[in-house]
């Protein structure tokens, strides 16, 4: 297939296909998570992408025999491998043993809140989590020192920014509707976390998501005066920092890092306390990493544009 | 032993294997940014795939239900989605400063010019400054 755009509306159509399988393997969290992670945020990003690259493929003449032949050969060795696996759906596989019951039979009393996927993810496996954030965290400043732009050329270009879809009333009109909604989805997917599917990651998605359809359509300039470069910046860190600090709060009081069960009187209460906060520490920073990533890619095309 | 009980697994290497073809056979780097993407889906529904049980339901502890789904692979798979992410953002990224360096994104085209580059640094440093008009005209033929 030579056209990239089709390729990348290919790819956001099969990360949505795969959320709704994943709904149908009952994980809801992560089903969630990819259909705004995948067929959201990723496939607007390859586009932002393909305004700064050719859109059509080079034809090339490729020999795809030993590429297949390398294919062929690891796959006769992965399904050889797969012979000695439990089979799908049964409940007695060494993986369902070990620490998964004690999640499913403790938690209630632990940790106290319903949705397991969410006490693992903030509070057992809570470690785990902080590093997943710092990743984040370090591939948005990978983005931010690769496409930075001058000072001096962001001026230049800031005063001949035309939003592309301006015009389009129909958009304008549907989207000053749907943006308020969606903020408050956010929020709601970002506070009801521990009762439902949802929590930091989702909800700092799709708040995301919501500013950007609010870019697109009125541009950058207008979308930067509330989302400054520097406050964004500033709140990528901030997540992080509320995370971790939580943790180093849960040593100075007595307990474990990340422990927090100290936070107050009552165990259940701390953690209660503990998950909100991580989760909005979480939240933090992928809304404002996911938005800085859109700007960065945007100044980008707009520099671009200026220059011819 | 019914091995047709393992084709969630084989599902899932026919998933990995196509995004590894991608990567390996075409040229193009953002058609090798998908089939990374791809790769990467199968490993999570290697994941999510052990974690089913049949008759369970989602994770969310109710009254009603007593048996439920493996959490532990859903915590797993939930960030590496958002990881995953952020990553690609910086191979995307990449692409586009090499664009910009290289004036294509042809895995063939980046080769060629660095090969052009490397050759022209080292007559430079040999002080053959004349055959370089010539091998420029030979690559033009």
């Amino acid at each position: 297939m030579g056209d990239l755009f089709a390729v990348v509306m290919l790819s956001g159509i099969y990360s949505l296909l795969s959320a709704a399988l994943f709904l149908d393997l009952h994980a809801v969290d992560v089903a969630f998570t990819e259909a705004s992670v995948g067929a959201g945020i990723s496939t607007l990003l390859f586009l932002a992408t393909l305004k700064l690259v050719p859109r059509y493929d080079k034809k090339s003449r490729y020999k795809p025999a030993l590429a297949l032949g390398v294919v062929v050969v690891t796959g006769a060795l992965l399904i050889y491998g797969t012979l000695d696996m439990p089979h799908f759906g049964k409940a007695d596989a060494p993986v369902h043993e070990h620490v998964a019951p004690r999640y499913l039979n403790e938690s209630m009393d632990e940790i106290g809140i319903p949705n397991v996927v969410t006490s693992v993810l903030a509070s057992y496996r809570g470690f785990d989590t902080l590093g997943e954030v710092v990743v984040i965290f370090t591939a948005g400043i990978g983005v931010m020192s690769l496409l930075r732009i001058s000072r001096q050329a962001k001026k230049e270009a800031k005063s001949k920014t035309p939003a592309d879809m301006q015009q389009q009333v129909i958009l304008r009109v549907v989207a000053k509707m749907m943006i308020p909604l969606i903020l408050i989805f956010a929020l709601y997917v970002q506070f009801h976390g521990d009762y439902s599917p949802g929590g930091g990651f989702q909800a700092g998605v799709i708040f995301a998501a919501g500013i950007i359809l609010y870019t697109m359509l009125f541009g950058l300039s207008t979308a930067q005066l509330v989302f400054k470069r520097k406050v964004l910046e500033l709140f990528t860190a901030i997540g992080v920092f509320l995370y971790a600090g939580v943790g180093f709060v849960c040593l100075f009081m007595g307990g474990n890092f990340l422990d927090y069960d100290v936070l107050r009187h009552d165990p259940v209460h701390g953690q209660h306390l503990g998950i909100l906060l991580v989760e909005l520490g979480v939240g933090i920073t992928v809304a404002s990493v996911m938005m800085t990533i859109f700007f960065k890619f945007t100044w980008r095309t707009v520099k671009h544009k200026y220059n011819q | 032993m019914n091995i047709l009980g393992l084709y969630n697994y084989w599902i899932v290497v026919i998933l990995m294997l196509i995004g590894f073809y991608i990567v390996i056979a075409h040229e193009n780097l953002v058609k090798k940014l998908v089939g990374l993407a791809i790769f990467q889906t199968s490993v999570f529904f290697l994941y999510i795939s052990m974690g089913k049980i049949t008759g369970a339901t989602a994770p969310i502890l109710d009254e009603k239900w007593q048996l439920y789904s493996n959490p532990l692979p859903h915590v797993l798979i939930l960030t590496a989605i958002v990881v995953g992410i952020a990553t690609t953002a910086l191979g995307l990224s990449l692409v586009v400063r090499i664009q910009e360096a290289y004036g294509s994104i042809e895995e063939n085209d980046i080769q060629i010019q660095d090969t052009q580059d490397q050759l022209e640094c080292q007559l430079e440093a040999y002080g053959i400054q004349e055959s370089l008009t010539t091998f420029d005209q030979d690559i033009d033929e």
